[in-house]
Protein backbone atom coordinates (compact mmCIF):
# COMPACT_ATOMS: atom_id res chain seq x y z
CA UNK A 1 0.00 0.00 0.00
CA UNK A 2 2.69 2.46 0.76
CA UNK A 3 4.52 1.80 -2.31
CA UNK A 4 0.95 2.30 -4.42
CA UNK A 5 0.65 5.62 -2.93
CA UNK A 6 4.26 6.63 -3.61
CA UNK A 7 3.61 6.32 -7.30
CA UNK A 8 0.31 7.74 -7.41
CA UNK A 9 2.19 10.44 -5.46
CA UNK A 10 5.02 10.84 -8.48
CA UNK A 11 2.53 10.47 -11.06
CA UNK A 12 0.71 13.73 -9.22
CA UNK A 13 3.79 15.46 -8.91
CA UNK A 14 4.29 15.75 -12.54
CA UNK A 15 0.98 16.34 -13.79
CA UNK A 16 1.41 20.22 -14.16
CA UNK A 17 4.28 19.29 -16.58
CA UNK A 18 2.61 17.20 -19.07
CA UNK A 19 -1.54 18.46 -18.55
CA UNK A 20 -0.86 22.35 -18.10
CA UNK A 21 -3.88 24.26 -17.58
CA UNK A 22 -7.39 23.27 -16.24
CA UNK A 23 -6.15 19.64 -15.36
CA UNK A 24 -4.25 21.55 -12.87
CA UNK A 25 -7.30 23.54 -10.96
CA UNK A 26 -9.26 20.00 -11.65
CA UNK A 27 -7.09 18.07 -9.80
CA UNK A 28 -6.24 20.54 -6.83
CA UNK A 29 -10.10 20.28 -6.39
CA UNK A 30 -9.81 17.12 -6.01
CA UNK A 31 -6.91 16.76 -3.94
CA UNK A 32 -8.95 19.29 -1.81
CA UNK A 33 -11.79 16.85 -0.83
CA UNK A 34 -8.91 14.28 -0.54
CA UNK A 35 -7.66 16.23 2.30
CA UNK A 36 -11.32 17.12 3.72
CA UNK A 37 -12.37 13.41 3.87
CA UNK A 38 -9.20 11.74 5.00
CA UNK A 39 -8.99 14.85 7.96
CA UNK A 40 -12.81 14.18 8.68
CA UNK A 41 -11.91 10.26 9.28
CA UNK A 42 -9.25 11.18 11.32
CA UNK A 43 -11.60 11.92 13.94
CA UNK A 44 -15.19 11.12 13.18
CA UNK A 45 -14.28 7.99 10.96
CA UNK A 46 -12.89 6.37 14.49
CA UNK A 47 -14.50 7.95 17.38
CA UNK A 48 -18.29 7.61 15.91
CA UNK A 49 -18.43 11.31 16.82
CA UNK A 50 -20.15 12.80 13.86
CA UNK A 51 -18.72 15.86 12.93
CA UNK A 52 -20.32 18.93 10.69
CA UNK A 53 -17.67 21.10 11.53
CA UNK A 54 -15.41 20.89 7.86
CA UNK A 55 -17.18 23.71 6.63
CA UNK A 56 -16.24 26.04 9.91
CA UNK A 57 -12.51 24.98 9.90
CA UNK A 58 -12.26 25.36 5.98
CA UNK A 59 -13.95 28.28 6.24
CA UNK A 60 -11.72 30.08 8.65
CA UNK A 61 -8.41 29.03 6.54
CA UNK A 62 -9.93 30.79 3.40
CA UNK A 63 -10.63 33.79 5.42
CA UNK A 64 -6.95 33.77 6.75
CA UNK A 65 -6.25 34.03 3.29
CA UNK A 66 -8.36 36.79 2.80
CA UNK A 67 -6.77 38.71 5.17
CA UNK A 68 -3.30 38.10 5.42
CA UNK A 69 -2.44 37.21 2.04
CA UNK A 70 -1.39 40.07 1.03
CA UNK A 71 0.77 40.73 3.49
CA UNK A 72 2.38 37.71 4.40
CA UNK A 73 4.32 35.06 1.99
CA UNK A 74 1.85 31.89 0.99
CA UNK A 75 3.30 29.25 2.97
CA UNK A 76 3.25 31.85 6.27
CA UNK A 77 -0.51 32.07 5.52
CA UNK A 78 -1.49 28.56 4.04
CA UNK A 79 0.15 27.38 8.24
CA UNK A 80 -1.86 30.19 9.95
CA UNK A 81 -4.80 28.87 8.42
CA UNK A 82 -4.03 25.81 9.48
CA UNK A 83 -3.58 27.06 13.20
CA UNK A 84 -6.07 29.20 13.38
CA UNK A 85 -8.55 26.61 12.46
CA UNK A 86 -6.62 24.14 14.91
CA UNK A 87 -7.32 26.45 17.85
CA UNK A 88 -11.09 27.21 16.90
CA UNK A 89 -11.78 23.08 16.81
CA UNK A 90 -9.62 23.29 20.33
CA UNK A 91 -12.06 25.87 21.70
CA UNK A 92 -15.33 24.05 20.33
CA UNK A 93 -14.08 20.64 21.29
CA UNK A 94 -13.14 21.40 24.55
CA UNK A 95 -16.93 22.70 24.91
CA UNK A 96 -18.61 20.42 23.41
CA UNK A 97 -16.78 16.66 22.86
CA UNK A 98 -18.66 16.22 26.68
CA UNK A 99 -21.22 15.89 24.83
CA UNK A 100 -22.54 12.59 23.26
CA UNK A 101 -23.85 11.42 19.79
CA UNK A 102 -26.22 13.72 18.31
CA UNK A 103 -25.64 16.72 20.31
CA UNK A 104 -22.55 16.86 18.95
CA UNK A 105 -23.32 17.21 15.44
CA UNK A 106 -26.21 19.31 15.88
CA UNK A 107 -23.53 21.35 17.58
CA UNK A 108 -20.98 21.77 14.90
CA UNK A 109 -23.42 21.83 12.22
CA UNK A 110 -24.92 24.92 14.20
CA UNK A 111 -21.21 26.41 14.53
CA UNK A 112 -20.76 27.06 10.79
CA UNK A 113 -24.31 28.68 10.09
CA UNK A 114 -23.38 30.64 13.46
CA UNK A 115 -19.45 32.22 11.89
CA UNK A 116 -21.00 32.69 8.36
CA UNK A 117 -23.78 34.83 10.15
CA UNK A 118 -21.67 36.36 12.45
CA UNK A 119 -19.22 37.22 10.22
CA UNK A 120 -21.88 38.51 7.48
CA UNK A 121 -22.94 41.11 10.00
CA UNK A 122 -19.40 42.10 10.86
CA UNK A 123 -18.48 42.20 7.56
CA UNK A 124 -21.24 44.82 6.51
CA UNK A 125 -21.01 46.78 9.64
CA UNK A 126 -17.65 47.19 9.45
CA UNK A 127 -16.65 47.22 5.67
CA UNK A 128 -19.82 47.62 4.39
CA UNK A 129 -19.18 45.13 1.63
CA UNK A 130 -19.92 41.77 1.77
CA UNK A 131 -16.76 40.15 0.22
CA UNK A 132 -13.31 40.12 0.03
CA UNK A 133 -11.04 39.25 -2.80
CA UNK A 134 -8.22 37.19 -2.05
CA UNK A 135 -4.51 37.60 -3.28
CA UNK A 136 -3.42 35.70 -6.68
CA UNK A 137 -1.60 32.73 -6.76
CA UNK A 138 -0.84 30.65 -10.01
CA UNK A 139 -2.64 27.83 -10.87
CA UNK A 140 0.69 25.09 -10.62
CA UNK A 141 1.54 26.85 -7.03
CA UNK A 142 -1.90 25.66 -5.77
CA UNK A 143 -1.61 22.39 -6.86
CA UNK A 144 1.86 21.72 -5.21
CA UNK A 145 0.83 23.27 -1.82
CA UNK A 146 -2.61 20.63 -2.26
CA UNK A 147 -0.38 18.08 -2.67
CA UNK A 148 2.02 18.66 0.27
CA UNK A 149 -0.80 19.49 2.72
CA UNK A 150 -2.34 16.03 1.43
CA UNK A 151 0.79 14.57 1.73
CA UNK A 152 0.91 15.66 5.74
CA UNK A 153 -2.92 14.88 6.19
CA UNK A 154 -2.41 11.21 4.68
CA UNK A 155 0.77 10.77 6.77
CA UNK A 156 -0.43 11.87 10.03
CA UNK A 157 -3.70 9.82 9.45
CA UNK A 158 -1.27 6.59 8.87
CA UNK A 159 1.06 7.89 12.16
CA UNK A 160 -2.21 7.96 14.46
CA UNK A 161 -3.76 4.81 13.05
CA UNK A 162 -0.59 2.65 14.09
CA UNK A 163 -0.17 4.53 17.13
CA UNK A 164 -1.84 3.51 20.35
CA UNK A 165 -3.52 6.64 20.04
CA UNK A 166 -5.27 5.58 17.13
CA UNK A 167 -6.40 1.92 19.14
CA UNK A 168 -7.41 4.57 21.90
CA UNK A 169 -9.99 6.59 19.41
CA UNK A 170 -10.95 3.55 17.89
CA UNK A 171 -11.57 2.05 21.95
CA UNK A 172 -13.70 5.61 22.07
CA UNK A 173 -16.06 4.91 19.25
CA UNK A 174 -16.63 1.14 20.27
CA UNK A 175 -17.47 1.84 24.08
CA UNK A 176 -16.14 4.96 25.41
CA UNK A 177 -16.75 4.03 28.98
CA UNK A 178 -14.84 1.04 28.87
CA UNK A 179 -11.95 3.48 27.47
CA UNK A 180 -11.95 5.96 30.04
CA UNK A 181 -12.31 3.13 32.68
CA UNK A 182 -9.24 1.73 31.16
CA UNK A 183 -7.48 4.76 31.76
CA UNK A 184 -7.75 6.18 28.40
CA UNK A 185 -8.21 10.59 28.63
CA UNK A 186 -10.86 10.41 26.68
CA UNK A 187 -11.78 13.99 26.86
CA UNK A 188 -8.23 15.48 25.75
CA UNK A 189 -7.80 12.48 23.25
CA UNK A 190 -10.72 13.80 21.81
CA UNK A 191 -10.05 17.52 21.57
CA UNK A 192 -6.63 17.13 20.54
CA UNK A 193 -7.33 14.48 17.78
CA UNK A 194 -10.17 17.58 16.71
CA UNK A 195 -7.91 19.85 16.94
CA UNK A 196 -5.20 18.13 14.67
CA UNK A 197 -7.95 16.93 12.48
CA UNK A 198 -8.71 20.56 11.83
CA UNK A 199 -5.67 21.71 11.13
CA UNK A 200 -5.31 20.30 7.15
CA UNK A 201 -9.17 21.30 6.57
CA UNK A 202 -7.93 24.95 7.59
CA UNK A 203 -4.85 25.10 5.25
CA UNK A 204 -6.89 24.07 2.30
CA UNK A 205 -9.05 26.64 2.70
CA UNK A 206 -6.29 29.18 2.77
CA UNK A 207 -4.77 27.74 -0.64
CA UNK A 208 -7.97 27.18 -2.25
CA UNK A 209 -9.30 30.90 -1.51
CA UNK A 210 -6.19 31.68 -3.64
CA UNK A 211 -7.74 29.67 -6.38
CA UNK A 212 -11.21 31.28 -6.13
CA UNK A 213 -10.17 35.16 -6.14
CA UNK A 214 -13.20 35.98 -4.36
CA UNK A 215 -15.22 34.71 -1.36
CA UNK A 216 -17.45 36.31 1.03
CA UNK A 217 -18.95 34.19 3.90
CA UNK A 218 -21.93 31.70 1.96
CA UNK A 219 -18.76 30.91 0.01
CA UNK A 220 -16.39 29.91 2.77
CA UNK A 221 -18.34 28.39 4.83
CA UNK A 222 -20.58 26.46 2.81
CA UNK A 223 -22.30 23.70 4.39
CA UNK A 224 -21.54 21.47 1.49
CA UNK A 225 -18.42 21.14 2.61
CA UNK A 226 -19.28 19.56 5.62
CA UNK A 227 -21.07 17.27 3.90
CA UNK A 228 -19.42 16.07 1.01
CA UNK A 229 -16.30 14.92 3.59
CA UNK A 230 -18.42 12.41 5.55
CA UNK A 231 -20.18 10.90 2.37
CA UNK A 232 -17.01 10.75 0.37
CA UNK A 233 -16.09 9.10 3.43
CA UNK A 234 -18.69 6.67 3.88
CA UNK A 235 -19.07 6.27 -0.39
CA UNK A 236 -14.91 5.08 -0.25
CA UNK A 237 -15.97 3.16 3.07
CA UNK A 238 -13.80 3.73 6.93
CA UNK A 239 -12.65 -0.06 7.14
CA UNK A 240 -9.67 0.55 5.38
CA UNK A 241 -6.89 3.23 5.23
CA UNK A 242 -7.10 3.71 2.13
CA UNK A 243 -11.60 3.97 1.65
CA UNK A 244 -11.62 7.82 2.27
CA UNK A 245 -8.68 9.01 -0.27
CA UNK A 246 -10.39 6.60 -3.10
CA UNK A 247 -13.91 7.81 -2.35
CA UNK A 248 -13.21 11.34 -1.70
CA UNK A 249 -11.21 11.40 -5.33
CA UNK A 250 -14.23 9.65 -6.94
CA UNK A 251 -16.76 11.27 -5.95
CA UNK A 252 -15.10 14.84 -6.51
CA UNK A 253 -13.93 13.73 -10.08
CA UNK A 254 -17.50 12.53 -10.60
CA UNK A 255 -18.61 15.84 -9.18
CA UNK A 256 -16.50 17.82 -11.47
CA UNK A 257 -17.73 15.51 -14.63
CA UNK A 258 -21.72 16.35 -13.55
CA UNK A 259 -20.93 19.97 -13.17
CA UNK A 260 -19.90 20.75 -16.73
CA UNK A 261 -21.97 17.95 -18.28
CA UNK A 262 -25.56 18.81 -16.73
CA UNK A 263 -24.74 21.80 -14.54
CA UNK A 264 -28.24 22.19 -13.99
CA UNK A 265 -28.75 18.65 -12.39
CA UNK A 266 -25.38 18.08 -10.94
CA UNK A 267 -26.50 18.03 -7.49
CA UNK A 268 -29.67 15.59 -8.27
CA UNK A 269 -27.36 13.38 -9.99
CA UNK A 270 -24.85 13.18 -7.56
CA UNK A 271 -27.26 12.51 -4.81
CA UNK A 272 -28.67 9.87 -6.67
CA UNK A 273 -25.65 8.31 -6.88
CA UNK A 274 -24.61 8.76 -3.50
CA UNK A 275 -28.16 6.97 -2.57
CA UNK A 276 -27.84 3.86 -4.57
CA UNK A 277 -24.28 3.31 -3.30
CA UNK A 278 -24.88 3.66 0.21
CA UNK A 279 -27.77 1.20 -0.28
CA UNK A 280 -25.85 -1.06 -2.26
CA UNK A 281 -22.38 -1.25 -1.07
CA UNK A 282 -22.51 -1.20 2.90
CA UNK A 283 -18.73 -0.94 3.32
CA UNK A 284 -18.29 1.49 0.36
CA UNK A 285 -16.12 0.84 -2.24
CA UNK A 286 -13.26 -0.85 0.06
CA UNK A 287 -16.28 -3.72 0.28
CA UNK A 288 -15.79 -4.27 -3.46
CA UNK A 289 -12.23 -3.95 -3.78
CA UNK A 290 -11.89 -6.36 -0.74
CA UNK A 291 -14.51 -9.02 -2.25
CA UNK A 292 -12.62 -8.72 -5.68
CA UNK A 293 -9.22 -9.17 -3.83
CA UNK A 294 -10.89 -12.44 -2.09
CA UNK A 295 -11.99 -13.87 -5.50
CA UNK A 296 -8.77 -13.34 -6.78
CA UNK A 297 -6.35 -15.10 -3.82
CA UNK A 298 -9.51 -17.74 -4.73
CA UNK A 299 -11.54 -19.23 -1.94
CA UNK A 300 -8.79 -17.88 0.99
CA UNK A 301 -10.59 -15.99 3.10
CA UNK A 302 -8.83 -13.15 4.99
CA UNK A 303 -9.77 -13.84 8.41
CA UNK A 304 -10.94 -10.44 9.92
CA UNK B 1 -5.06 2.24 56.44
CA UNK B 2 -7.23 0.85 54.04
CA UNK B 3 -7.24 0.71 50.67
CA UNK B 4 -10.11 2.26 50.13
CA UNK B 5 -12.50 3.70 51.94
CA UNK B 6 -15.87 5.93 51.95
CA UNK B 7 -18.00 8.02 54.34
CA UNK B 8 -21.41 9.04 53.88
CA UNK B 9 -21.08 7.96 50.29
CA UNK B 10 -24.75 9.22 48.76
CA UNK B 11 -26.29 9.71 44.90
CA UNK B 12 -30.08 10.38 44.40
CA UNK B 13 -31.49 9.67 40.91
CA UNK B 14 -34.19 12.37 40.92
CA UNK B 15 -36.35 11.15 43.76
CA UNK B 16 -34.80 7.98 44.28
CA UNK B 17 -32.11 7.07 46.53
CA UNK B 18 -29.96 5.11 45.03
CA UNK B 19 -26.92 5.31 47.36
CA UNK B 20 -27.62 6.59 50.58
CA UNK B 21 -25.01 7.95 53.49
CA UNK B 22 -23.26 4.19 52.78
CA UNK B 23 -19.81 3.60 54.81
CA UNK B 24 -17.33 1.09 53.42
CA UNK B 25 -13.75 -0.15 53.52
CA UNK B 26 -11.43 -2.78 51.89
CA UNK B 27 -8.25 -3.18 53.73
CA UNK B 28 -5.16 -4.28 51.40
CA UNK B 29 -5.13 -8.14 51.00
CA UNK B 30 -8.48 -8.63 51.75
CA UNK B 31 -11.40 -9.82 49.20
CA UNK B 32 -15.10 -7.94 49.93
CA UNK B 33 -18.34 -9.08 48.92
CA UNK B 34 -20.94 -6.57 47.88
CA UNK B 35 -24.29 -8.24 48.39
CA UNK B 36 -28.16 -6.48 48.19
CA UNK B 37 -31.27 -7.31 46.11
CA UNK B 38 -31.92 -6.07 42.13
CA UNK B 39 -31.76 -2.23 42.53
CA UNK B 40 -30.50 -1.86 45.81
CA UNK B 41 -27.30 0.07 44.51
CA UNK B 42 -24.77 -2.10 44.39
CA UNK B 43 -23.74 -1.51 40.44
CA UNK B 44 -24.64 2.26 41.38
CA UNK B 45 -21.59 2.50 44.36
CA UNK B 46 -19.86 0.94 41.79
CA UNK B 47 -19.61 3.85 39.70
CA UNK B 48 -19.54 6.05 42.61
CA UNK B 49 -15.62 4.24 43.22
CA UNK B 50 -14.78 3.95 39.96
CA UNK B 51 -15.40 8.18 38.77
CA UNK B 52 -18.56 6.81 36.25
CA UNK B 53 -20.64 9.16 38.56
CA UNK B 54 -19.84 11.36 41.16
CA UNK B 55 -21.61 11.09 44.69
CA UNK B 56 -23.88 13.94 45.77
CA UNK B 57 -22.24 13.61 49.21
CA UNK B 58 -19.66 12.24 50.86
CA UNK B 59 -15.76 11.18 50.47
CA UNK B 60 -14.31 8.31 49.43
CA UNK B 61 -10.58 7.85 49.69
CA UNK B 62 -7.83 5.76 47.61
CA UNK B 63 -4.70 4.63 49.32
CA UNK B 64 -6.01 7.61 51.89
CA UNK B 65 -5.87 10.29 48.71
CA UNK B 66 -9.50 11.66 48.01
CA UNK B 67 -10.60 10.74 44.74
CA UNK B 68 -14.48 11.81 45.03
CA UNK B 69 -15.93 12.78 41.87
CA UNK B 70 -12.43 12.31 39.60
CA UNK B 71 -12.73 11.33 36.28
CA UNK B 72 -12.02 6.76 35.71
CA UNK B 73 -9.36 7.55 33.77
CA UNK B 74 -7.83 9.58 36.76
CA UNK B 75 -8.83 7.05 39.46
CA UNK B 76 -8.10 4.05 37.49
CA UNK B 77 -4.05 5.26 36.72
CA UNK B 78 -4.09 5.68 40.24
CA UNK B 79 -4.65 2.01 40.75
CA UNK B 80 -7.99 1.43 40.86
CA UNK B 81 -9.62 -1.33 38.28
CA UNK B 82 -13.20 -2.39 37.55
CA UNK B 83 -15.46 -4.90 35.17
CA UNK B 84 -18.99 -4.08 34.31
CA UNK B 85 -22.40 -5.89 35.07
CA UNK B 86 -22.97 -5.65 31.37
CA UNK B 87 -20.10 -6.49 29.62
CA UNK B 88 -18.11 -4.17 28.07
CA UNK B 89 -15.19 -5.20 25.62
CA UNK B 90 -13.81 -3.17 22.69
CA UNK B 91 -15.84 -5.78 19.72
CA UNK B 92 -14.68 -5.27 16.78
CA UNK B 93 -10.83 -4.65 18.67
CA UNK B 94 -8.76 -8.22 18.65
CA UNK B 95 -8.82 -9.81 21.69
CA UNK B 96 -4.78 -9.00 22.70
CA UNK B 97 -5.29 -5.04 21.46
CA UNK B 98 -8.55 -4.73 23.99
CA UNK B 99 -5.93 -5.94 26.87
CA UNK B 100 -2.72 -4.27 25.81
CA UNK B 101 -5.11 -0.51 25.81
CA UNK B 102 -4.91 -1.08 30.08
CA UNK B 103 -1.21 -1.88 29.77
CA UNK B 104 -0.99 1.52 27.46
CA UNK B 105 -2.92 4.14 28.77
CA UNK B 106 -4.43 2.73 32.78
CA UNK B 107 -0.81 3.61 34.68
CA UNK B 108 0.89 6.78 35.70
CA UNK B 109 3.52 5.85 33.78
CA UNK B 110 4.46 5.86 30.02
CA UNK B 111 5.06 2.00 29.11
CA UNK B 112 6.60 0.80 25.73
CA UNK B 113 4.92 -1.02 23.23
CA UNK B 114 7.15 -3.98 23.41
CA UNK B 115 6.34 -3.94 27.36
CA UNK B 116 2.82 -3.80 27.22
CA UNK B 117 2.68 -6.26 24.59
CA UNK B 118 4.53 -8.87 27.04
CA UNK B 119 2.25 -8.03 29.57
CA UNK B 120 -0.58 -8.38 27.21
CA UNK B 121 0.78 -12.11 26.33
CA UNK B 122 1.21 -12.79 30.23
CA UNK B 123 -2.30 -11.63 31.30
CA UNK B 124 -3.97 -13.40 28.38
CA UNK B 125 -2.37 -16.80 29.66
CA UNK B 126 -3.59 -15.96 33.02
CA UNK B 127 -6.65 -15.56 32.47
CA UNK B 128 -6.94 -18.65 30.35
CA UNK B 129 -7.29 -16.86 26.78
CA UNK B 130 -4.23 -17.89 24.64
CA UNK B 131 -5.97 -20.01 22.25
CA UNK B 132 -8.54 -17.31 21.10
CA UNK B 133 -5.56 -15.65 19.24
CA UNK B 134 -6.04 -12.53 17.80
CA UNK B 135 -9.76 -12.88 17.60
CA UNK B 136 -12.03 -9.67 17.97
CA UNK B 137 -13.60 -9.69 21.35
CA UNK B 138 -17.17 -9.81 19.79
CA UNK B 139 -17.02 -13.14 18.42
CA UNK B 140 -15.98 -14.56 22.03
CA UNK B 141 -18.27 -16.58 24.47
CA UNK B 142 -19.51 -14.00 27.27
CA UNK B 143 -17.24 -16.18 29.74
CA UNK B 144 -14.67 -15.30 27.77
CA UNK B 145 -15.38 -12.00 27.25
CA UNK B 146 -15.33 -11.56 30.80
CA UNK B 147 -11.88 -13.11 30.93
CA UNK B 148 -11.09 -10.02 28.48
CA UNK B 149 -12.42 -7.70 30.89
CA UNK B 150 -11.02 -8.75 33.33
CA UNK B 151 -7.45 -9.12 31.58
CA UNK B 152 -7.71 -5.15 30.88
CA UNK B 153 -8.32 -4.34 34.05
CA UNK B 154 -5.65 -6.74 35.28
CA UNK B 155 -3.36 -4.75 32.82
CA UNK B 156 -3.40 -1.00 34.48
CA UNK B 157 -1.72 -3.06 37.60
CA UNK B 158 -4.63 -2.30 39.97
CA UNK B 159 -3.86 -2.43 43.80
CA UNK B 160 -7.94 -2.86 44.08
CA UNK B 161 -10.17 -4.75 41.67
CA UNK B 162 -14.20 -3.70 41.19
CA UNK B 163 -15.84 -7.10 39.40
CA UNK B 164 -19.71 -6.49 38.96
CA UNK B 165 -21.33 -9.84 38.70
CA UNK B 166 -18.68 -11.71 37.09
CA UNK B 167 -20.26 -14.99 37.72
CA UNK B 168 -23.49 -13.73 36.77
CA UNK B 169 -24.94 -15.74 32.93
CA UNK B 170 -21.90 -18.36 33.42
CA UNK B 171 -22.60 -21.94 33.80
CA UNK B 172 -21.45 -24.54 36.17
CA UNK B 173 -17.97 -24.92 35.38
CA UNK B 174 -17.47 -21.01 34.09
CA UNK B 175 -18.68 -20.27 37.79
CA UNK B 176 -15.58 -22.53 39.24
CA UNK B 177 -12.72 -21.56 36.68
CA UNK B 178 -14.44 -17.71 37.51
CA UNK B 179 -13.74 -18.29 41.40
CA UNK B 180 -10.36 -20.11 40.86
CA UNK B 181 -9.14 -16.82 38.50
CA UNK B 182 -10.81 -14.63 41.73
CA UNK B 183 -7.98 -16.50 44.12
CA UNK B 184 -5.56 -15.93 41.52
CA UNK B 185 -6.00 -12.75 41.17
CA UNK B 186 -5.83 -12.26 44.99
CA UNK B 187 -2.58 -14.08 45.38
CA UNK B 188 -1.21 -11.51 43.06
CA UNK B 189 -1.84 -9.11 45.92
CA UNK B 190 -4.50 -7.53 44.65
CA UNK B 191 -7.46 -6.85 46.82
CA UNK B 192 -10.96 -7.35 45.23
CA UNK B 193 -14.63 -6.17 45.99
CA UNK B 194 -17.20 -8.38 44.17
CA UNK B 195 -21.26 -7.66 43.41
CA UNK B 196 -22.37 -11.34 42.91
CA UNK B 197 -25.51 -12.72 43.10
CA UNK B 198 -24.56 -16.54 43.74
CA UNK B 199 -24.08 -17.09 47.55
CA UNK B 200 -22.08 -20.10 47.12
CA UNK B 201 -19.51 -18.32 45.45
CA UNK B 202 -19.30 -15.46 47.53
CA UNK B 203 -19.28 -16.79 50.83
CA UNK B 204 -16.71 -19.28 49.53
CA UNK B 205 -14.74 -16.09 47.95
CA UNK B 206 -14.72 -13.17 50.66
CA UNK B 207 -13.31 -12.26 53.82
CA UNK B 208 -16.05 -9.93 54.65
CA UNK B 209 -19.34 -9.04 53.36
CA UNK B 210 -21.44 -6.11 53.16
CA UNK B 211 -25.25 -6.04 52.37
CA UNK B 212 -27.10 -3.19 50.61
CA UNK B 213 -30.96 -2.78 50.80
CA UNK B 214 -32.63 0.60 49.14
CA UNK B 215 -29.79 1.79 49.22
CA UNK B 216 -28.65 1.47 52.67
CA UNK B 217 -26.16 -0.59 53.98
CA UNK B 218 -28.11 -2.90 56.13
CA UNK B 219 -25.97 -5.66 57.38
CA UNK B 220 -21.71 -5.67 57.37
CA UNK B 221 -19.52 -9.18 58.58
CA UNK B 222 -18.11 -12.32 58.16
CA UNK B 223 -19.66 -15.20 55.14
CA UNK B 224 -20.58 -17.02 58.53
CA UNK B 225 -22.78 -13.77 60.20
CA UNK B 226 -24.21 -12.63 57.65
CA UNK B 227 -25.34 -15.86 56.54
CA UNK B 228 -27.13 -16.03 60.03
CA UNK B 229 -27.94 -12.38 59.98
CA UNK B 230 -32.13 -12.39 60.02
CA UNK B 231 -31.59 -9.19 58.62
CA UNK B 232 -30.73 -10.26 55.83
CA UNK B 233 -32.34 -13.36 55.19
CA UNK B 234 -36.05 -11.27 55.58
CA UNK B 235 -34.63 -8.78 53.00
CA UNK B 236 -34.09 -11.98 50.42
CA UNK B 237 -36.84 -13.67 51.47
CA UNK B 238 -39.02 -10.63 51.44
CA UNK B 239 -38.39 -10.46 47.08
N1 LIG C 1 -28.14 6.29 35.65
C1 LIG C 1 -29.27 6.09 36.36
N2 LIG C 1 -30.30 6.95 36.26
C2 LIG C 1 -31.42 6.76 36.97
N3 LIG C 1 -31.62 5.74 37.82
C3 LIG C 1 -30.64 4.84 37.95
C4 LIG C 1 -29.41 4.97 37.23
N4 LIG C 1 -28.59 3.93 37.57
C5 LIG C 1 -29.29 3.19 38.46
N5 LIG C 1 -30.50 3.73 38.69
C6 LIG C 1 -31.50 3.22 39.64
O1 LIG C 1 -30.87 3.13 40.89
C7 LIG C 1 -31.28 1.95 41.56
C8 LIG C 1 -30.07 1.11 41.89
O2 LIG C 1 -29.58 0.52 40.70
P1 LIG C 1 -28.29 -0.38 40.66
O3 LIG C 1 -27.20 0.34 41.36
O4 LIG C 1 -28.05 -0.74 39.26
O5 LIG C 1 -28.72 -1.65 41.49
P2 LIG C 1 -28.03 -3.07 41.63
O6 LIG C 1 -26.74 -3.06 40.94
O7 LIG C 1 -27.91 -3.26 43.11
O8 LIG C 1 -29.00 -4.06 41.05
C9 LIG C 1 -32.27 1.25 40.65
O9 LIG C 1 -33.58 1.60 41.06
C10 LIG C 1 -31.97 1.82 39.29
O10 LIG C 1 -33.11 1.83 38.49
MG1 LIG D 1 -26.05 -4.17 39.38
Amino acid sequence: MPGLFLIVLLLLAALPVYRPGYKVILVSSILMYVILTVSWVIFSGTTGYLSLAPAAFFGVGMYTAAVLGMALPLPVVVVLGGLASSCLAFLVGAVTLRLRGIYFAIFTFGLVEFIKNLLLWWEIERTGTRGRFVVLVDNNTIYYVMLAILVMTVLTAYFIRRSRYGLALQSIGEDEEAAVHAGINVTALKIVTFAISAVFMGAAGAIWATQLTYIDPYIAFNLNYSFMPVLMAIFGGIGQPYGPILGAAVVAYLREILITEFPYQYMLLLGIILLVAILFLPNGLVGLVERARRRAFGGQRANT
Amino acid sequence: MPILEGEGVTKHFGGLAAVSSVDFKVDEGEVVGLIGPNGAGKTTLFNLISGALAPQEGTIRLNGQDITGSSPHKICRMGLARTFQSVKVFPNIPVPANVMLGSLFGTPNRVSSADAAGETAELLEFVGLTAVGATPAKDLTLANQKRVEVARALATKPELLLLDELMAGLNHTEIAEALELVARIRERGISILMIEHIMKAIMSACDRIMVLHHGEKIAEGTPQEIAASKKVIEVYLGE
